[in-house]
């Protein structure tokens, strides 16, 4: 790889010990992928806060790194395994919010942001088209790519901090216009509304996508996508297929800007997606956990809810997973007293797919197809897909 | 023998081969605290890992994995080597924090189990004794 002065510099330990180990990973990920040269990055985005999935050997590498190390570009986290404020009503324990502040406090020893938010997007960590970026997230770095124009890899834990440390990511991937073509023309000859459905088809294309060994769809037929449709839909395609880029025809911005894929065509029906759905919604439910906001919800999606819930109770363990800052503004519009006195609980900095509440729900029903994935896999909860709406009917069911 | 292959984390190491034609993933395949493979039905279900050369073709699963191998490292139950066919970010990535040597692009049917390899990380070889 061909280095800068300051790379080289970084790399023989000039600028500390943390940026010396930090350059040693993006050089060697560089030259296993063949990158000619490093790019600087514009912003970046870390996983792995979650203090069930860190545990102390992911502790004791980030001490180790915050003995000497600083960000060089805005930096934002992850969410983590737990609400900061109100992680005792969530039913967190003790010695677990413990060590999960342990983590964010290491993390903003470094000078991030400790946002812990799955959609930095929304909450100021918002790059421009073109920019180069080094996410981790894989719902936040399909939706920078695809519907921001953005441009990074899919990246882990250490990589995203790594490239903290040094402003620096080696250049491949998706940072080149090469990699970034659309390789299967996907033909929606259905109307596809609400982030439930939006989540369901990115399920049926996610699936698609692995079976034919593919990454890259564009999507033609959707006349019109709201930014949490989106949202969803880069959650669940991401989740599914392991997308980190997809191009949809009049909405995205780049999807003029390479040839349509006509080799290999798809066409998605009313029964293809329904078929999906029902892949979504489990036998023998019961369920008595509600969760909305997978990723975080916006604050669009709050007033929605506080609407929806407006003088109601609700009957049944009820979370709305958002980013701190968005919970501030709710907090300053009112729409948490109303989501509040109707029973229902926020959970800010974490989502029911990182909080540590594996086995403790039955059934769990959500609008978002990623949570139906985790709440499988991960809680081993049976699981159910609705829209926002019917989530809230049935939790004041 | 010599095999010569890529250099991926600096380092020498002589030691015993432990070798697999399954991937590894560190997190939840392997048990950090005893380095003993622990994935049901792996090939190399139920044997430590710990201070021999780990050979296989590839890394899978969750990137978590580079964490799980460093915290192996700080227990002293890490490999002493790793050789892949053809690494992933999370193995290199691992290799890395945990300063494990490590090579890739070897052709890792030429290596058999319990032979004495020379992992040299820094030359990308390896030597089959």
């Amino acid at each position: 790889m061909r280095l800068e002065p300051i790379e080289k510099d970084m790399l023989e330990g000039k600028h500390g010990k943390s940026a010396q180990k930090s350059m040693e990973i993006l050089t060697t990920l560089g030259e296993i992928f063949g990158a000619e040269c490093m790019v600087d990055v514009h912003g970046v985005q870390i996983a792995g806060v979650s203090y069930a999935n860190l545990g102390e050997a992911g502790l004791e590498f980030l001490n180790e790194m915050a003995e000497d190390g600083k960000v060089r570009v805005l930096t934002t986290l992850n969410p983590a395994g737990m609400d900061r404020e109100n992680w005792r009503a969530l039913g967190i324990d003790e010695e677990f919010a413990k060590n999960q502040n342990r983590a964010i406090d290491t993390f903003a020893k470094m000078g991030i942001i400790t946002t812990c938010s799955c959609t930095p997007y929304l909450i100021g960590n918002a790059p421009h088209y073109g920019q180069h970026i080094a996410w981790a997230e894989s719902s936040a770095v399909c939706y920078s790519n695809s519907v921001i124009g953005a441009r990074t890899n899919r990246e882990g834990g250490p990589s995203a901090l790594a490239a903290a440390l040094t402003g620096k990511t080696p250049k491949y991937g998706y940072h080149l216009d090469e990699n970034r073509h659309g390789q299967i023309l996907f033909e929606i000859n259905a109307p596809v509304k609400g982030t439930d459905e939006f989540g369901v088809l990115g399920k049926l294309i996610g699936d698609k996508l692995v079976e034919l060994g593919k990454k890259i769809p564009y999507i033609a037929g959707i006349p019109s996508a709201t930014v949490e449709e989106l949202k969803s839909f880069c959650a669940s395609v991401a989740t599914y297929g392991g997308t980190a880029l997809f191009h949809m025809e009049g909405i995205t911005p780049e999807y003029n800007k390479y040839t349509k894929p006509s080799e290999i065509v798809i066409e998605i029906n009313q029964d293809d997606l329904d078929k999906t759905r029902t892949e979504l919604i489990d036998d023998d439910l019961e369920i008595d956990f509600v969760s909305l906001g997978c990723p975080h919800a916006s604050i669009h999606e709050i007033a929605k809810i506080a609407k929806l819930l407006e003088g109601k109770k609700v009957k049944k363990e009820f979370w709305i997973t958002t980013a701190r800052p968005t919970k501030r503004i709710a907090d300053e519009a009112g729409y948490s007293k109303i989501i509040e006195d109707a029973g229902a609980k926020f959970a800010a900095d974490t989502c029911c797919v990182v909080a540590p509440i594996k086995g403790r729900f039955k059934g769990i029903m959500v609008d978002s197809a990623k949570a139906c994935y985790y709440g499988r896999a991960k809680n081993k909860f049976k699981v159910k897909i609705g829209s926002t709406e019917q989530c809230v009917e049935e939790a004041i069911k | 023998m010599k095999l010569e292959g890529r250099k991926i984390y600096k380092g020498i190491a002589e030691a015993e081969a432990i070798v697999t034609k399954d991937g590894i993933s560190f997190y939840g395949g392997v048990d950090p605290d005893t380095g003993i493979v622990v994935e049901v039905g792996h090939d190399l279900e139920g044997q430590s890992i710990t201070g021999k050369a780990l050979v296989f073709p590839t890394g899978k699963g969750s990137t978590v994995g580079s964490y799980t191998m460093y915290r192996m490292k700080k227990n002293n139950m890490a490999p002493a080597a790793i050789v892949n066919e053809s690494i992933d970010t999370i193995i290199a990535v691992g290799c890395i924090i945990s300063e494990i040597p490590c090579v890739d692009k070897i052709d890792i049917n030429c290596i058999k189990n319990g032979q004495k390899i020379i992992v040299n990380g820094s030359k990308g070889t390896v030597e089959v004794k």
